[in-house]
Parts: structure tokens; sequence; C-alpha cells
């Protein structure tokens, strides 16, 4: 502040009068397009909090949130769910505590919102108190272990694992369950549906598709001609294709040709198309990232005799993905919404829900707006949190890079 | 092998090499003998072939005609041998070509771990000792992209001499660079030649060829037009071709 005073130094920023005269009543065309849009601003608000607040009938949504959150899912079994929500809790506050600032937002964000969804007043008789409970637990849990995660010798490679191991426990082990099992016991994927199936296959299909979309990747440029045809193949018939096709073909074809007692459960047809799908598109980004590496990279690499193996595992690779992390992070959050596409073959995924529920009661029929916007509203969350992960994991990964 | 490997043995035979570019003929038959610890400077106009050539020698461009042989291995399709003749031989290029994603330490150790498997409390230390020989021990746990041009080429430099090569190759290394940062490479360079390192160096730096070349071949369209060393290049040039290329790089 002093050195503004002798004329040297930045000038220091204009006060906020200052500013709104600059920028928003600099002239008479200006001062009027900024009372327009306040205008057209203030009554597009205020219709809508009034409609939210007043004329909105949010039965739909209140009667059965359940059922948005894991479908038909026993009841008896809900604490499967709930366990499996506190697991990941629990490790996106580890992760908070080892990677810190990239992992912190995201874990406050999420402890606030479980809090909140916890003690919401909802008329309703199926949130029960365990119920509340139950959720009141998260946000403590995460804080725990947020404080675990900052221990000296706990590594973000422990917390990787863990993910790993988590991910592959829910849904394979905790939420289907085992025949003949009294702990466990079986739940048929059929009754599976909402929030639940919206995030397993969408999940599910980022996290499969992505390490097959870089095989493919390099495939496309092996000098293997068979490894190099196959993936060009592949690529370029699942492009071709639509998405609502690839489910289909998976869904009903499939099952045509395969022996009826081998048949493949519903849901992980349904995640295969989703795979075979987004992992033709993750080769075609990531094949993008390979080009732009100079070749140079890959000389420099070769004239001190690596493998090339090594070349693509330790040269090539990290640098390609890293170029394409927002184009992929993108491709992700559109295979997330494309995810509600398999209510079209019978799995009621969020979507499938909301539609289910609208069916339910005559009452209900009129009141789409109302099950829409909530359902736009989850997805919104989900995908915005993508997108803000994706920034984190560029800022994270971009040590050094000019 | 032992034969061969005898101080007045060749270290780098190269005999009738040609090298086509689809239809375009680089190499029109270059024969070459570089004995252990010789400096040899290959200069001629941009076309020539010279960059060409000393990347057959490590199998970046492959020869289609001729024989290489180094260190007694000769450079045919056999991959095993590839990675072997690569393993002795250190290259830095125009372009530094470092690994953006590591420190400038990774950078260094990265094939002594992996191709020569060495512990990395071993690898770290040698590319510490490296890093004070080029001059810049305080930048090993900055990335490339925060160093100058001049410090990274004598990282490219640390990170070729890692694997501890027979030979070091130099791919005009100074091209790239602002002249104040010139000389620091070269300096360099010079140390490393006077310490009896067997290199090969394609360059116009006229003044590092007078100080410390053995031989300097003149390189046009292809071939080999005068060789022979900088006294006699300088001072009696034979070819008209090499004088006129000499006076143009020098009359400046």
């Amino acid at each position: 502040m002093t050195s503004t005073s002798d004329g040297l130094g930045p000038p220091s920023p204009p006060g906020a009068m200052e500013w709104i005269r600059k920028n928003l009543f600099s002239n008479w065309y200006n001062s009027l397009l900024t009372i327009l849009g306040a205008t057209v601003v203030y009554f597009t608000l205020i219709n809508i909090i009034t409609w939210v607040f007043n004329t909105a009938d949010w039965r739909p949504v209140t009667v059965a949130p359940l059922l948005y959150l894991v479908g038909q899912y026993p009841r008896e079994e809900l604490w499967r769910a709930g366990i499996s929500l506190l697991m990941v809790t629990f490790l996106v506050g580890m992760s908070w505590g080892v990677w810190k600032r990239y992992v912190r937002a995201f874990a406050i964000f999420m402890g606030i919102l479980l809090g909140i969804l916890a003690v919401f007043p909802l008329e309703t008789t199926t949130i029960t108190l365990p119920i509340r409970v139950f959720m009141l637990i998260n946000p403590f849990l995460i804080y725990l272990g947020y404080r675990i995660g900052r221990l000296q010798s706990v590594h973000g490679r422990h917390v990787a694992t863990l993910w790993l191991i988590t991910l592959l426990l829910i849904p394979l082990v905790i939420l289907p369950g085992f025949e003949n099992s009294s702990l466990l016991p079986k739940v048929p994927t059929t009754v599976w549906g909402g929030l639940l199936i919206t995030l397993l296959l969408s999940v599910g299909g980022i996290v499969l598709s992505f390490p097959i979309g870089v095989l493919l990747a390099l495939g496309r440029r092996s000098s293997l001609p068979v490894v190099k045809l196959f993936s060009i193949f592949f690529i370029e018939v699942v492009r071709g294709v639509p998405l609502v096709t690839i489910l289909f073909m998976f869904s009903i074809i499939l099952a045509l040709f395969l022996p009826s007692e081998s048949r493949i459960d519903r849901v992980i047809r349904a995640l295969m198309g989703t795979v075979v799908f987004s992992a033709a598109y993750t080769a075609e980004n990531v094949r993008g990232g390979l080009q732009a590496i100079p070749p140079g990279q890959v000389e420099a690499a070769k004239a001190m005799g690596l493998k090339n193996f090594h070349i693509t595992i330790l040269i090539v690779l990290p640098q390609a993905l890293r170029l394409v992390i927002p184009t992929i992070v993108g491709q992700f959050i559109s295979l997330f919404k494309d995810t509600t596409l398999v209510y079209i073959v019978g799995i009621n995924d969020l979507l499938g829900i909301g539609n289910a529920v609208l069916n339910l009661n005559p009452e209900f029929v009129r009141l789409q707006m109302e099950v829409y916007l909530f359902i736009a509203v989850i997805f919104w969350v989900f995908s915005y949190f993508m997108s803000y992960a994706s920034l984190q994991l560029e800022k994270a990964l971009g040590v050094g890079e000019r | 092998m032992s034969e061969q490997n005898k101080d007045d043995q060749p270290i780098v035979i190269a005999r009738d090499v040609h090298k086509w570019f689809d239809n375009f003929q680089a190499l029109k038959g270059i024969n070459m003998e570089v004995k252990i610890g010789e400096v040899i400077v290959i200069f001629g106009p941009s076309g020539s072939g010279k960059s060409t050539f000393i990347r057959t020698l490590n199998r970046l461009e492959e020869h289609q005609r001729g024989t290489i042989i180094i260190d007694g291995i000769e450079l045919s399709h056999d991959v095993r041998n590839i990675e072997r003749v690569r393993r002795e031989i250190g290259m830095v290029f125009q372009q530094f070509n470092l690994f953006p994603h590591l420190t400038v330490l990774q950078n260094i150790t990265l094939a002594p771990i992996w191709v020569r498997r060495w512990s990395k409390e071993k690898a770290d230390e040698i590319a510490m000792q490296l890093l004070e020989r080029v001059g810049i021990p305080e930048q090993a746990q900055k990335f490339p992209g925060q160093l100058s041009g001049g410090q990274q080429q004598r990282v490219a430099i640390a990170r070729a001499l890692a694997m501890q090569p027979k030979i070091m190759l130099f791919d005009e290394p100074t091209s790239a660079l602002d002249p104040e940062m010139i000389k620091e490479v070269l300096d360099v360079m010079v140390e490393l030649a006077k310490s009896g390192m067997t290199m090969l160096v394609v360059t116009h730096e006229m003044g590092f060829a007078r100080a410390v070349a053995h031989r300097m071949y003149f390189f046009d369209e292809g071939l080999i037009v005068e060789s022979g060393t900088p006294e006699q290049i300088f001072k009696d040039p034979q070819q008209d071709r090499t004088k006129l290329f000499l006076s143009q790089i020098l009359s400046h």
C-alpha cells in the first residue's frame, strides 16, 4: 500500500463502486443492458424459488427416497449398502489426509452433504432412525479417515490399494452376497436399482474401460499387424454404432447365443456393453495423447538402451495420459450420463426409478417436472465433481510442466 | 573380442554405409574408422547426411547397405545386438530430449536403473557425481522445464554418461542454444574429450574442433568429401567445396 503513493509498484485494485461503474455502467447502452439483465435474473430467480418452495409437489421424491438410492434392494439387507457407503467415505477421508488439498474440498463437501441428508426433515416412514444414524456416522468417519491418512506411516499407495480392494469388494461380495449364506444372503441384481445401479455402471464402466482403452490405443500403433488390425477393427466398429444398439446387443442377442445355463447377469451384460463402448472412445482419446509426444522422447529412450515396453510404460504413457486428462474426464462424464440408457433394457437406474415412481400413483403423473429436476440435480452434482476432480488431478500431476 | 578392444583397434567401423529415405539417398557409401579415445568432428551443409550417419551408429536409423561394427558387434536386425550396442553408446541431441515429466535426477538414473539394473542408491550416487561434473548439482530435484537451455543440455550429457558408455555421439549439441549458453556446454564437451572419451560430434563449432578434434570429416550430399586433422582442414583444404563451406561459416 505504501508503494502506490510514490507512483512505483502496481496500481491498487479498484474499489467496488469503481468496478461497478467501469464494468456495468460505462455508457448508456451498457447501463440499459445491466438493468435489463438484472431484471430478467431477478424474476427468473423469484419464479424458481416460489415454484420450488410453494408450487412444486415433492411427494414423488419424498415418499420413497430409498427407492432412488438403491431400488428394490431388500430393506432388511440395507445395512450392506450402508456399510459400502461407510467404506467409501472412510477412504475419501483417508485420501484427504494423504493427498491433502487436492481432495479437501471434495471430502468436506461430501461430509456436509451426508450430514444434511441425515437430519433432513422428510415426512416419510421409510427413512428410519437407524438409517439416519448410519448417515450421520459418515461425516465423522471422513474425519477419522483424514486423521489416519495424515499419519506418517500411511502412504498414497496404501490408500490406492485400499480403494482398489473396496471397489472390488462392494460390487462383487458385499452387495450381491452368496447363495446359502446367512450373513450375506444372495440379493439378485434384478432388485438393485436407482443411484446404486447408476454408480455401479458408471464407476465400473470407467475403471474397466480405461485400461482396455489404453491397450487398444497402443495396439493401434503396434507394429504387429494382427494386433493393429484387431484394434482398428474394434475401435471403428464400436464407434460406428450407437450405445443403445450395443446395450441391446449385449442384453438380448448375447443371451440368445449363449446356452441358458451360462446366463450372464443382466447388469453385468449392461456393464460389458458400457465398457466396450467407452473403451473404444478412450482408445481414440489416448491415441491423440500418444501422437502429441515428440518422437525425440522415444529416440532418447531408445538411445539409452531401454526396451520398447519400458519406453511405453516409463516415458510415453505418463506424458500422453497427462495430456488427455481433460478429454478423458469429459468422456467419462458423458458415460456417466449415458448410463441412463440402460432403462431401455429393463434395468432401473436412477432415471428408471424416476419413471417407475411417476407410474406408482395416478396423482404423480403430472409431477414429471419435480422428479426429473431432482434427478438432474443429482447428475449435476456428480458430474460437477468429476470435472473438479479432473482439475485437481491436472494440478497434482502438472508439476514442472511448462 | 579381446583383440578388437586393443587400443589400436577401431571401436567404430563403418564400411560403405548406404541409407535411403524412400527415393532420397541420404548416405552414398560412408567409410569411417574410429579408435578408442579419438574425437571426431563431422561437419557439412544441412542435408549432407551427417546427422543421419551418426544416427545409424546406434540404429536410430537403419542402414540398408554396408557394414557397421561397434565394439566388435555388427549392427543387424538382431534386436539383442542393437540393445547391447545402445548400452555402450551415449547420445546427445540437438533438442536435448530430456523427459519433461521426470526430475533431473530421475532423467539421469532412469536407464541405469532399468537397463543396467543398478540399485536406486548406486544410480543416485553416480548421477550426483555426474551433475557435479557438468556443474549443476543444485538442480537435481528440478524438472527440465525449469532449467535454461544450456543447463538442459548439460543434464542430457550427464544422462548419456550415466550409462558409462564407451562412445559418445553428439548431434549438433549447441545448435538450439542461445549464444551465451554455447560456451558452458562446449566446456563440458572439451573436458570430456580431454578425459579420453571416444566422441563423434556433428557440429559447426570450429573452435571446439580446433581445440580437441583428432580428425575432421566434411560431409556433402551423402558422401565424405574430405577428411583430415584440424590442421590440414583449416590450413590446407584440398577440395573446393570444403574451402567454400569453411569460408562461409568462418567469414562472420
